[in-house]
């Protein structure tokens, strides 16, 4: 993702380019392209990363827009979820005799 | 001295995450350094692709068949998105692609020396397929496992689309070959002006190179210049004589104990003359990038004026 990424050049603005490579397939993030609006993103984020007839859906974001998490949050942000084993399944015991559960 | 401590520190953080294999990604600390040499590999690929697409357009026009003719443009169009793959990866870096751009039109920024050699006969447009996108995909295919991860990601988008790049090349030079005696004279005199060129591609000789040492510790590359160089010979032999075309170097032959085709002294004067701008087609190259860019400026201020309008409009 885009953080230290200067905008608004002679390129116009950044927008982050994410594709969807099958229906029912979560839109991933592909790569990023530079137009001066949302209709020129679009038609530049098809060019670019959408040659070869694998992609059904594009969504485009301006860089600006996107709110992320930084590398020194990693420990204290997602800290909470490293201790509760028992959101996992292996936390919870079952007769062996069990078969196909 | 706690600011020192830190930055040993954070070194050392940095040094275990790459060997352990772990990918940096634009929000991670980093060396400068190592910021530095991604934005000048970065940027010069991504030139490379774009002044690449010089040669091949050349013969876009003269293609002699319409299969050949969308084949070589769909090529062509591929080396513009790569391009565009490898400027959005170091702008990651927090360059500007306004800025690589005009550091490339003002001859501060390099390209692959490999396209300042110009394309004489439609058999250089199957050769430049088999033996420079060949290559490209050798060092692509290493940079695709590098450790920072928008060029990985960049690279391995490439690496998928590539392949058709050689297939249609070695296809030309393949038809070529098995064509009239003028057809594989041809195709032969394109081989033999191409082969030491694209051998050139994969840097200085290890021992030469200013950067390996550095790029290779921090898992920028995975291999030095020649053994890569080393990887293209050997896949590329078998492929040359398959297809009757003769590699135009008397010394090379297969060492039964390395498992490798050894081959002759490269002329490496001859590509420090032409990295210097001193090639056949250095000037003409940066001519028509040039031109693009002034002559593409009317569209990028009307994209503006238009996407301004709407803006003020509420449209």
């Amino acid at each position: 993702m885009a953080d230290s990424r200067k905008e608004n050049t002679g390129e116009g603005e950044l927008w982050e380019v994410f594709i969807q490579c099958e229906t029912g397939a979560p839109h991933e993030h592909a790569g990023s392209v530079h137009a001066a609006d949302a209709e020129m993103a679009l038609q530049n984020a098809r060019d670019v990363y959408a040659r070869r007839g694998t992609v059904v859906s594009i969504w485009v974001v301006p860089t600006s827009a996107i709110a992320a998490t930084s590398p020194s949050d990693e420990h204290p942000f997602f800290d909470p979820a490293n201790d509760k084993a028992y959101r996992h399944p292996q936390f919870y015991k079952i007769p062996k005799t069990v078969k196909g559960f | 001295m706690p600011d020192l401590i830190n930055a040993e520190e954070q070194l050392k953080r940095f040094e275990m995450r790459i060997a352990a294999g772990e990918k940096i990604e634009p929000k991670d600390w980093m060396p400068d350094r190592y910021r530095q040499q991604l934005i000048r590999m970065i940027s010069q690929h991504a030139h490379s692709e774009i002044v690449g697409m010089l040669p091949e357009g050349n013969w876009i026009t003269r293609a002699p068949t319409l299969r050949r003719k969308i084949g070589l443009l769909a090529k062509v169009q591929d080396e513009a998105g790569h391009g565009l793959y490898l400027y959005c990866a170091a702008e990651t870096l927090g360059v500007d692609r306004r800025g690589m751009i005009e550091a490339l039109l003002e001859g501060k920024a390099k390209y692959s020396h490999i396209f300042n050699y110009p394309t004489l006969t439609w058999a250089d447009i199957g050769v430049i397929g088999w033996f420079v996108d060949g290559a490209a995909i050798v060092n692509q295919t290493m940079l695709a496992k590098c450790s920072y991860g928008p060029y990985s990601r960049a690279n391995l988008r490439i690496c998928k689309e590539e392949n058709f790049h050689k297939r249609q090349g070695y296809e030309i030079v393949s038809t070529l070959s098995s064509g009239t005696l003028k057809q594989r004279e041809m195709a032969q005199d394109a081989v033999n002006r191409w082969w030491w060129p694209s051998l050139m591609m994969f840097g200085p000789p290890d021992a030469s190179s200013p950067n390996s040492a550095e790029l290779l510790r921090w898992k920028i590359k995975l291999h030095s210049n020649d053994e890569l160089r080393q990887h293209f010979v050997d896949i590329t032999v078998p492929q040359a004589a398959a297809v009757s075309i003769t590699l135009p170097d008397p010394k090379l032959r297969f060492d039964t104990s390395s498992g490798h085709w050894m081959f002759g002294e490269i002329d490496w004067s001859e590509f420090y003359e032409v990295i210097k701008g001193n090639g056949p087609c250095n000037k003409e190259r940066m001519k028509a990038r040039r031109d693009a860019d002034s002559e593409g400026a009317w569209v990028r201020d009307a994209a503006h004026a238009y996407a301004e309008k709407h803006v003020s409009a509420g449209t």
